[in-house]
């Protein structure tokens, strides 16, 4: 979903970037109050997986493809303040060295994808613990799905508010073909997600990434 | 005993990692993903033609490899790389400031 440039207009393009730069600095002062120490190691780690994960498109229908967005699975292993760094690194990174992602458009792709896909995503994660009866794989799967359609959702906001789509065009075919994404990305925070419950289960504790010390997330 | 666990956690991650990158990568799905695909059906995916600088992996395809799989392999190998320092240089600072914290 990484919007080059030319697709969004300017007054869109600085809305979006000074909307990112507020909630990265709001982040980065969140993550170094409160990011449990062992957590640390994993932000090089959930960072690189994002990325590699990211250049596995999978076929979802006719001549189309779909990528993870790892959002919900950063906010889970890294807490979102932290996850949204990292997924505003890979995708700083992505843009600057891979020309994925307009240069541009980077605050729009940081909004959609670190903000939305991945503090959204983080709290709709929280939220769903009635629904799935606090299974945090459950819960984790769902929200991933609705992270990226939501992230395709705000997409085709911008593309129409910037007149290049109108809205009852872009809207559902973005939602279409990202409600089938969605699908990919929930199975893959879940399968990944399992495999780190095996092993450090107290890492999706109540689905708080935060010490409880500070009760806050 | 616990951070023994992270850091196996993490290796594991950083080794699943490299391998997704450097073994899976050059066969991932050459379809267009959702945005560009809706971009072409719409008929807006020109407007994405316009660059403002040049970076030096295009498409994930390492310049000067013959071969197109290789070179995606190599460009997920330098990135997943360049992600792990990132990504652990961010959480070194973030130690430090943490430690300089409690110090006071």
């Amino acid at each position: 979903m990484h919007i080059p440039d030319g697709f969004l207009d300017a007054k869109t393009l600085a809305a979006t970037a000074v909307a990112s730069a507020g909630v990265l600095a709001y982040a980065l002062r969140r993550t170094e109050k409160e990011l449990e120490e062992r957590r640390f190691p994993l932000m090089g780690v959930v960072s690189a997986f994002v990325f590699a994960a990211q250049m596995l498109n999978f076929p979802v229908a006719g001549g189309t493809s779909g990528h993870l967005l790892g959002g919900v699975l950063t906010a889970v292993l890294l807490g979102p303040w932290a996850g949204s760094l990292a997924l505003a690194t890979v995708l700083i990174i992505q843009c600057l060295i891979f020309q994925d992602g307009g240069l541009l458009a980077l605050g729009a792709n940081i909004f959609n994808m670190a903000v939305l896909g991945t503090i959204g995503g983080y709290y709709v994660y929280r939220g769903l613990g009635r629904l799935f009866k606090n299974n945090p794989l459950a819960q984790a799967a769902g929200a991933a799905w609705f992270s990226v359609v939501v992230a395709a959702a705000a997409c085709s906001l911008e593309l129409a508010i910037s007149g290049t789509s109108p809205l009852p065009i872009v809207l559902p075919a973005m939602i279409g073909v990202h409600a089938l994404i969605g699908i990919g990305e929930a199975s893959i925070t879940a399968a990944v997600l399992s495999i780190v419950w095996k092993t450090r289960p107290d890492l999706l504790e109540r689905g708080f990434a935060y010490s409880s010390i500070s009760g806050k997330a | 005993m616990k951070e023994k666990a992270v850091s196996r956690l993490a290796l594991y991650g950083a080794l699943v990692a490299f391998g997704l990158a450097l073994l899976i990568s050059p066969f991932a799905s050459p379809w267009p993903d959702g945005l560009e695909r809706v971009a072409e059906d719409k008929g807006f995916i020109e407007r994405g033609d316009v660059q403002y600088f040049r970076a030096p992996i295009p498409d994930y395809l390492l310049p000067g490899v013959g071969n197109e799989k290789v070179a995606t392999a190599l460009a997920g190998g330098l990135g997943t790389a360049g992600m792990l320092g990132v990504g652990y240089g961010l959480g070194l600072i973030f130690k430090r400031k943490k430690s300089k914290r409690a110090a006071w």
